[in-house]
């Protein structure tokens, strides 16, 4: 089988489908057109052949004991109201004497019948196709008694010619309200496709490194979808870039210093003859790689989280596991042994609609700067007020100077006060985190301490999958 | 019926003989069989018109008598044997009679289409001329006064006047003669007067006789004063001074006489091209001049347009073939007639 080649254009499609359903229902009504006009013309003449041979029944008589037909002229001025049909008639006694008729010599196949009520068949008449009636007529006189038969024929050209007749005249106005419709149909669908082509053009137009949205005013509710899933690719595409961009740049300038001081160590390390300086330069050496390998942590952690936040599907999070499993992991009795850790959770989950991993790197930031910088004890906890969800990191400092928390997730964002394996990353991803789940970083100081929190819109349990 | 099947017999054994007369007209190499029963030495002027326009012709034209043309075109039809190039009779319910039965071949043109529909069948058969049935009566013979104009007039003086008619009116005899039948039949369907002239016919001892131009010869010698029903164009052509016609005023008998083409004919572009000539301008001009085609205004016939009955060319012209029918108008004729043979 050949296979369907469509055509390429839209316009095309539309008009080539149109045109098809135009013939395919043209051809349907033309064949119903037909079957009524033959089935009227049939009537219309069947009649007509019954009236001449009711005419001739009626004008047989009985004389002398046999069947005498005086032959109605009406009868055939009846019949040529078909004018250009041959006419066939005959008068008999059923298996009989043959009465009258046009030709003893034509004969006609009469099928087999019973009783007085016309019948009709179809038979060739030399040669033509033609429609016959047979009607009987019963006699009982004292000289006859038994049926005569009365056969009337006509050939079909008049019958075809009011079939044609009636199909012209009910196929001439649709073929006419089809070409009308055929030229509606190409202006409707120019104009319906028209904003497709702007848009198209605008694509082919655009520079290929313009991430920018198109702009979708104006334009049809299905091309709107089309664009906006557009427009939040090239956003995501755009803020990816970005990152990327950004990640590089970051990871270069952060590695700079570090690397350099690491060369320096190891140098003195190498050089100095003097061994308790020596070990002095391999203990610094040391913290030094140390400090790198939290930073490198720090970067991947950033660019996983950024990376998470467009791509990563959004699901229920109960910020009360969050919490639970950052202390399950034990990290903070590295960063600061013997400082105890307390959780705070009640018996309601916490949810949001949220990545759990992003979350998790955030409270860990929160919670290793509390340990860093705050003062013992610290808590962590999560917890519902009103409609926001709250997952919080309390300590019991006074908390950052104010013109910290106002710089709050500006990267490198290191100040006097940061100590060297400090890389001003991790409130950098706290914000990022809060802002891509639509949330916010609330810092409040009080006289029992400082609280960092990352407040969230709780999630409805019908956004629950 | 039994009379049927004896011509029948008759011209299967005398076959040859049964053309009256015949003449050749063109000496071209391509042979064309025209069978009529217009008389030869009418038609002649336009035959010969028409060979010397068809140069590479031979027309072969058999003139025959109408129920042996009939007959010989019916077996030829049936057989497949024997069929001319070309039929053209004036008993036309005998020709429509043939082209009911499929005998004929269909052919149009441009001329065929210029025919008003009375005077065309299924494109298969095509009135050529315009002849009225009229009454002739003898000029010297009988006074002004005594002329009758219409039937009522003629079954009037049938009826006042027997013994100055008494054997001389004449009319065709309509066992002998297929054109006499449907005059006869026409008349029959204007039922009123045909009852009563069939009478007045039958208490004057009128006589039924053969050939239009033998009739005319004899009213022209005084054989008869009048006679009824006779071709106006024999009349025209008979060249007979002594001899005036009437169209009845009540209503006259128009016939046109028709041309049909075998389907089993030899030479069937010939036919066609002899149709197309006796239908153009100058064919018809021709006709007219040989009185084939009478001119029938009022102002000249004094014939209202509403007593001129054409026969027009239609199935109806069957019933006056149908054997009962026949046979009942045959039954009246022969009560009321005196018939004189004609061969």
């Amino acid at each position: 089988m050949a296979r369907l080649h469509l055509p390429h254009s839209l316009t095309a499609r539309v008009l080539s489908a149109v045109v098809l359903i135009l013939i395919l229902g043209g051809l349907l009504v033309a064949l119903s057109i037909w079957a009524n006009g033959r089935l009227a013309a049939r009537e219309a003449y069947d009649r007509l052949l019954l009236g001449a041979a009711s005419d001739i029944a009626e004008s047989v008589r009985i004389q002398d004991g046999a069947p005498v037909v005086d032959l109605p002229v009406s009868a055939f001025q009846l019949l040529a109201q078909a004018p250009e049909d041959r006419i066939y008639y005959a008068v008999q006694v059923p298996n009989g004497p043959f009465i009258t008729g046009l030709d003893r010599d034509t004969l006609v196949d009469v099928p087999d019948s019973i009783g007085p009520a016309p019948l009709y068949f179809a038979a060739d008449l030399n040669g033509e196709p033609a429609r016959f009636v047979r009607i009987a007529r019963l006699f009982a006189e004292r000289d006859f008694s038994g049926e005569v038969e009365v056969l009337v024929g006509q050939t079909l050209r008049a019958r075809r010619a009011m079939t044609a007749g009636l199909m012209r005249d009910a196929l001439l106005p649709m073929a006419v309200a089809g070409i009308l419709l055929l030229i509606m149909s190409w202006f409707v669908t120019r104009s319906a496709l028209r904003p497709l082509e702007a848009l198209s053009d605008d694509l082919i137009g655009r520079d290929p490194y313009d991430l920018t949205p198109m702009p979708s005013a104006g334009l049809p509710r299905e091309l709107q979808v089309m664009l906006g899933a557009m427009n939040r690719f090239m956003g995501r595409l755009d803020r990816q870039v970005d990152t990327m961009r950004n990640l590089i740049a970051d990871t270069a300038h952060q590695l700079r210093t570090p690397v350099a001081a690491i060369r320096v160590q190891a140098e003195i390390a190498q050089d100095d003859p003097d061994a308790p300086a020596r070990k002095r330069a391999l203990d610094r050496l040391l913290s030094r790689t140390r400090s790198l390998g939290t930073l490198l942590d720090q970067l991947l952690s950033r660019a996983m989280v950024i990376h998470r936040i467009d791509s990563a599907p959004r699901v229920a999070v109960d910020l009360r596991e969050v919490a639970l499993e950052i202390l399950e992991q034990r990290d903070h009795e590295l960063i600061a042994p013997g400082v105890e850790v307390r959780l705070e959770i009640g018996e309601d989950p916490v949810l949001v609609q949220a990545d759990a991993f992003s979350i998790g790197e955030a409270a860990k930031n929160l919670l290793g700067n509390a340990l860093r910088h705050g003062q013992p004890p610290v808590s962590i906890g999560a917890e519902r007020a009103g409609n926001r969800a709250i997952l919080w990191v309390r300590d019991c400092g006074p908390g950052p100077a104010s013109n910290i928390s106002n710089q709050l997730g500006d990267r490198f964002n290191r100040t006097a006060g940061s100590g060297e394996d400090s890389t001003g990353l991790g409130l950098s991803i706290v914000k990022s985190t809060a802002e891509a789940f639509d949330g916010k970083v609330e810092m409040t100081s009080d006289a029992d301490g400082f609280r960092a929190a990352l407040s969230f819109p709780v999630a409805s349990k019908g956004n629950r999958p | 019926m039994i009379r049927l099947l004896f011509a029948f017999l008759l011209l299967a054994a005398t076959s040859a003989r049964a053309q009256e007369d015949t003449a050749q007209f063109g000496l071209g190499a391509e042979r064309m069989l025209v069978r009529s029963t217009t008389d030869i030495a009418i038609i002649r002027p336009v035959l010969e018109r028409f060979a010397t326009q068809n140069p590479d012709l031979a027309i072969i034209y058999e003139q025959w008598g109408s129920n042996a043309l009939f007959q010989h075109s019916r077996t030829a039809c049936k057989t497949g044997e024997g069929a001319a190039d070309a039929v053209f009779s004036s008993a036309i319910q005998q020709m429509v009679w043939l082209v009911n039965s499929a005998c004929a071949y269909r052919y149009s043109s441009a001329e065929t289409q210029a025919l008003p529909a009375a005077r065309r069948w299924r494109d298969e058969l095509w009135g050529i001329t315009t002849e009225p049935a009229v009454i002739v009566y003898n000029k010297d013979r009988l006074q002004d006064e005594d002329v009758p104009r219409d039937r009522f007039a003629l079954l009037d003086a049938m009826r006042t006047r027997p013994d100055l008619l008494r054997g001389r009116v004449a009319t065709y005899d309509i066992g002998a003669s297929g054109l006499g039948y449907l005059f006869a039949y026409g008349d029959s369907l204007e039922a009123t007067t045909f009852g009563s002239l069939i009478e007045g016919f039958a208490r004057i001892d009128a006589v039924a006789t053969c050939c239009s131009a033998r009739i005319i010869d004899e009213v022209a010698q005084g054989r008869f004063l009048i006679a009824y029903n006779v071709l106006g164009s024999y009349v025209a052509s008979a060249n007979a001074p002594g001899v005036g016609v009437i169209l009845p005023e009540d209503y006259t008998l128009v016939l046109s006489r028709a041309y049909m083409i075998p389907q089993q004919a030899q030479n069937k572009r010939a036919a066609t091209l002899l149709l197309d000539f006796l239908l153009s301008a100058e064919a018809q001009k021709l006709l007219v001049d040989v009185g084939l085609v009478a001119r029938l205004d009022e102002a000249e016939t004094g014939l209202t347009p509403s007593a001129r009955r054409f026969i027009p060319l239609s199935p109806a012209l069957l019933v006056a073939l149908d054997q009962n029918r026949r046979a009942g108008l045959f039954k009246l004729w022969n009560e009321a007639f005196n018939i004189e043979t004609a061969r």
